[in-house]
């Protein structure tokens, strides 16, 4: 892999390991090599590595799923054949050292005096004279002496007919091969053993198993804990809630996990999280307290740990990074959406946990997902350069799963949102995980509270009372026969609008009207089914005192506009409970990532090797220069000539000054045939 | 070339280092040491050991800068002039940059971007003109072109980073920490690039495509002004707040600059090979720079990068060692590091061992350059991961 190919004897008998060697080590290997590895390496980046099992399952579908598994797909970087290309690279380059090494060292300190006068003429850089003296003993004195102006070092030989000064300088240029490539060795091998290589030996040998229930760390079996110092390097992750400690990590495997126990333990006194004015993140701080009874004894160690400042502890680095829910103590007041009855109840959760609670339709598992203190998102109907963001306030995330196990995901903020003027309760759901939350927005009543709308919907859910309400209705008609198909119909209607929304509605109409008079027909269910509701909403507002002898104000025109808006979402919405965040003690949690790295010192080796190797590589230049001197007929001839590896054009200035200067001495040199 | 025969041959016999040294080398020295020096006697009780260290450092490279290539002490001379009239107009109040004349209207951070852009892209044109023209002049003044919009680009650089500590203490930082940022940066060390070609290799022939490269690195900055609105100041994510980004980030643009460069200066070589076969005679084949000109700085231009891009993606894992937990996490934007750092490895050992030159180079260096775009900007667009704080 050098300039310089060392000439091999013919007579060479071609063994096996010959070949090999010589496969190794030959440049076409390396190229396709270094090509094959960037091209290799490109599947990671596109396929997300160490996500969830289940994320691909449905992403690829069983059979891909099941063979992008074999192939090591989720973990690319870990697979062995990836590995092995790696290894290929690394064994490549080192064969290729082996053979270069004792050629270069060679190129570096031998001065080739045994010189040929042809190969000296086929130089670009020469020049020649013609000196009127035989061998005039003080020229090549002359020569070497201009050498020695540039920082060139020579060797004199004297071949019997001709005399040969064979100079050279940078010489280290050779160690910029070497260093570049050794570096890539180096770094190879440094990390192939902070690699999960040892994982994968133990794992073979059956000395530990991935754990892939989903189990609490104290019940995981030994099989898949690891003792400090099991592997000269992990790197795992913990989560801990404030006041809690800790003394081992999860490192996370395919699609488990094992446990690497720390000899120390890790306590987490406070975490904080610091805003810039804009709302950003500015900060996140850990206060840590090291307990470890061996090295520090009945005085721990007090530690602050952020983002680009870990605490290196023996020789454990510990990193800041992640947060999360510590388990937050949240109260819950459940109100029911799909009873006529509004009879909230209130409940007392952690994040993290589950609760049972008694729907309307049996019982339903209600688990508590996560908690956050500040929602920064952007401004609603901002455009996406504005940049314009809001906090939004305290919001809980919750799953609802009812008997047969289906869930749905929830994000409820806790204080009203105002949009456009008006204040709503929001509420989003979605039905699959990742998918986009569609939000219900409950308006708020005079007193910051979804209740007039919940007492609103409930109302709507009670047949006897609204039948009562329709009977107390003055009515326009005389006919009670009449009157009484009316309020069937428009207890129709309402049940309809509940169970389906206005699209039940629209629906209804298709299938039961004629074409031709569609258009009229649906105009007129709506306007019955809007006239009941207001009849109802006036109902509500009376049960709550409300004055309304100058008949409906504008605000609650408005809010009942947005009521039927809410009541049209509620069939979608699907939940037969909005759980409103009434209470929350926030606890936080730190996500620490604990590494240990027994190679690191080999890798940076190699790091400062290739810095050194490429600049020597690129920026210096072995150069080399000959004088031959030989009597001819009535005279002798001196040659100069010269070359060096790199940097041309500056050697090709240099050679012309040595030139000049030589001409000023020796007279002009004889003009090249070439040029 | 401009240096005598005699002037040679003293050089030739005087070769000491510090002998060859002039007056005016003597006061670029002085005046930096001497800019150096106030500087730390007068913030000397703000800095720790480290930042005396890089003071000191950067005064020590910026010496060693302008005695390598002379140019580049006028232009730190205009750039930390104009820079200082700036923050001299400024003072402490952010808001002068809608009152005062000078700042609104040239050297405020986005005025000066926005001078910068209409002058590289009239340096394009100019550049091209010149080529077709063969006129010394338009030539010269593509090059004034392309000085000034440097020296304003720079300025521009030095200016926001002292708005955004006007924007307050705790949200001032280097302007290289989002993808516009970075864009200027990219279009200031590539045109830095060309120019030391050009006065190296005497030759205004190259600017045309160099400059295209910034053009395009322009048009996208505008878009991203206008459209995007991304040119606030924002305050630093905690992942970004480290030394490190100093350092790994300039250095990775040296890298992507110089590769830019290589695959436009492919560009022409493929030009001109083409012009030559099919009308050797004709325009193109005689306008366009010399082939083994372009063969030869697109290698610099490649080795430069190389280099630059190992140091850089070194001292990017010395960072994720520090913030990420380990030097190499396999996280998308290392992995893509990795792919360009291998494609150049290739494409050096082809020439450098195998002797490949000419046509199959040429293109490896335009396929280079999608590779290189695609790990600065589309790893950032389509993957996600650790270095996710780019995005359009």
């Amino acid at each position: 892999m050098s300039d310089a190919a060392t000439a091999r004897k013919p007579s060479q008998r071609r063994t096996l390991g010959w070949v090999l060697l010589e496969f190794l080590g030959s440049m076409n290997l390396a190229i396709t090599l270094l090509v094959v590895v960037a091209i290799a390496s490109i599947i990671g980046t596109v396929l997300q590595q160490n996500q969830p099992y289940p994320d691909y399952v449905l992403k690829f579908g069983p059979f891909w799923f099941e063979a992008f598994d074999r192939l090591g797909l989720y973990d690319v970087y870990g697979a062995l054949w990836f590995i092995a290309i790696l290894g290929f690279l690394v064994l490549s380059t080192g064969v290729c050292l082996y053979r270069q090494i004792p050629g270069m060292v060679r190129e570096m300190v031998r001065f080739r005096t045994q010189v040929r006068l042809e190969s000296l003429r086929g130089f670009h850089q020469r020049a020649e004279w013609r000196l009127p003296e035989r061998v005039p003993p003080g020229v090549l004195a002359e020569v070497t002496s201009v050498f020695r102006v540039r920082g060139y070092r020579w060797r004199i030989q004297d071949h019997g007919d001709h005399q040969v000064a064979a100079a050279m300088k940078g010489g280290y240029q050779r160690l910029g091969y070497l260093f570049t490539h050794a570096a890539v060795v180096v770094i190879g091998i440094g990390g192939l053993l902070d690699g999960n290589l040892w994982l994968k030996l133990k794992e073979w040998r059956g000395e530990i198993a991935v754990e892939t229930r989903d189990l609490a760390a104290r019940d995981v079996p030994p099989l898949s804990r690891l003792a400090p110092g099991a592997t000269p390097s992990f790197r795992g992750n913990i989560m801990l809630p404030e006041g809690s400690a800790a003394s081992f990590v999860f490192l996370r495997l395919r699609d488990g996990f094992l446990i690497q126990e720390l000899p120390f333990a890790i306590e987490l006194k406070e975490f904080q999280v610091e805003y810039h004015a804009t709302g950003q993140p500015k900060s996140f701080i850990s206060q840590v307290r090291i307990h470890d009874r061996e090295h520090l004894g009945d005085r721990p160690l007090d530690a602050t740990i952020r983002v680009n400042h870990p605490l290196i502890y023996r020789d454990y680095a510990i990193y800041q990074s992640d947060f999360g829910d510590g388990g937050s103590k949240l109260e819950l007041r459940l109100w029911p959406l799909t009873s006529d009855r509004l009879e909230p109840l209130d409940v007392r959760g952690e994040v993290g946990g589950a609760l049972k609670v008694a729907g309307p339709a049996g019982p339903l598992g209600l688990e508590l997902a996560e908690f956050r203190l500040f929602n920064l998102l952007p401004e609603p109907g901002a455009k996406s350069g504005d940049r314009k963001f809001r906090n939004f306030g305290p919001s809980v995330g919750f799953k609802v799963r009812d008997a047969a196990g289906e869930a749905r995901e929830y994000l409820n903020y806790m204080a009203p949102v105002q949009l456009e003027g008006r204040w709503f309760f929001v509420s989003g759901v979605r039905a699959r995980p990742g998918a986009e939350f569609a939000y219900l927005h409950i308006p708020a009543d005079l007193n910051n509270s979804p209740e007039r709308f919940l007492r609103f919907n409930a109302r709507l859910r009670d047949e006897g009372g609204l039948r009562a309400l329709l009977a107390r209705t003055p009515t326009s008609t005389e006919n009670p026969d009449f009157q009484r198909d009316l309020n069937q119909v428009r207890l129709n209607l309402v049940e309809l609008f509940i169970q389906g929304g206005f699209a039940a509605v629209t629906e209804r109409a298709r299938a039961v009207v004629p074409a031709d008079r569609l258009q009229e027909a649906t105009k007129l269910y709506l306007e019955i089914l809007r006239d009941t509701l207001a009849e109802v909403f006036i109902e509500v507002l009376r049960a709550e005192g409300v004055n309304l002898e100058q008949g409906v104000g504008e605000r609650e025109d408005a809010f009942f506009n947005d009521a039927l808006s809410a009541l049209a979402t509620l069939p979608v919405y699907g939940s037969p409970l909005y759980p409103q965040l009434t209470g929350f003690q926030q606890v936080e949690a730190s996500g620490l990532q604990v590494a240990r790295s027994g190679a690191t010192g080999v890798v940076y080796t190699g790091f400062a090797f290739l810095s050194i190797g490429v600049f020597l590589l690129f920026y210096t230049s072995h150069r080399r220069l000959w004088a031959w001197i030989a009597a001819e007929e009535g005279g002798s001839r001196l040659i100069l000539a010269g070359a060096g590896n790199r940097r041309q054009a500056e050697f090709a200035r240099e050679f012309a000054g040595l030139e000049a200067v030589l001409a000023r001495r020796l007279g002009t040199p004889e003009p090249r045939a070439d040029n | 070339m401009a240096v005598t025969r005699e002037a040679m041959l003293e050089h030739w016999e005087q070769p000491a280092f510090w002998r060859r040294l002039t007056v005016w080398d003597a006061l670029w020295a002085l005046l930096v040491i001497g800019g150096t020096g106030y500087a730390w006697w007068f913030y000397q009780t703000q800095m720790d050991g480290y930042e005396v260290a890089i003071l000191f450092g950067s005064a020590l490279a910026l010496i060693a800068w302008g005695l390598y290539w002379k140019p580049a002490r006028l232009f730190a001379l205009a750039v930390a002039l104009l820079t200082l009239l700036a923050l001299w107009r400024y003072g402490t109040d952010y808001e002068a940059r809608k009152s005062v004349f000078l700042l609104k209207y040239f050297l405020e951070s986005q005025a000066a971007f926005m001078w910068m852009s209409a002058l590289y892209v009239l340096a394009t044109v100019v550049y091209f003109a010149a080529l077709f023209s063969r006129s010394t002049f338009v030539g010269q003044t593509a090059t004034a072109l392309t000085w000034s919009a440097t020296v304003l680009g720079m300025t521009g650089l030095l200016t926001r980073w002292r708005e955004s500590y006007l924007l307050g203490a705790d949200i001032g930082h280097i302007p290289v920490s989002n993808l516009y940022e970075v864009f200027i940066l990219f279009a200031l060390i590539t045109a830095l690039l060309y120019l030391f070609y050009e006065d190296r290799h005497r030759t205004r022939a190259m600017g045309g495509f160099a400059l295209l490269a910034i053009s395009g690195a322009v048009a996208f900055l505008l878009w991203y002004t206008f459209d995007r609105e991304a040119h606030h100041i924002q305050p630093l994510i905690p992942a970004l707040q480290s030394y490190w980004m100093k350092i790994h980030v300039p250095a990775n643009f040296i890298g992507y600059g110089a590769f830019a460069l290589a695959a436009m200066l492919g560009v022409a070589y493929l030009l001109r090979q083409r012009a030559e076969i099919r009308r050797p005679d004709g325009v193109l084949a005689t306008v366009l720079p010399a082939r083994e000109l372009l063969d030869d700085v697109m290698y610099k231009a490649i080795a430069l990068g190389f280099a630059a891009f190992t140091i850089a993606t070194i001292l990017g894992a010395l960072w994720a060692a520090e913030a990420w937990g380990g030097y190499w996490s396999w996280d998308p934007k290392e992995t893509w590091a990795l792919i360009v750092w291998l494609n150049y490895a290739a494409w050096l050992h082809l020439r450098l061992t195998k002797g490949w030159r000419g046509a199959p180079m040429a293109w490896w260096a335009i396929i280079g350059l999608f590779v290189t775009l695609f790990a600065f900007l589309g790893v950032n667009m389509f993957l996600s991961g650790l270095h996710s704080y780019g995005t359009l």
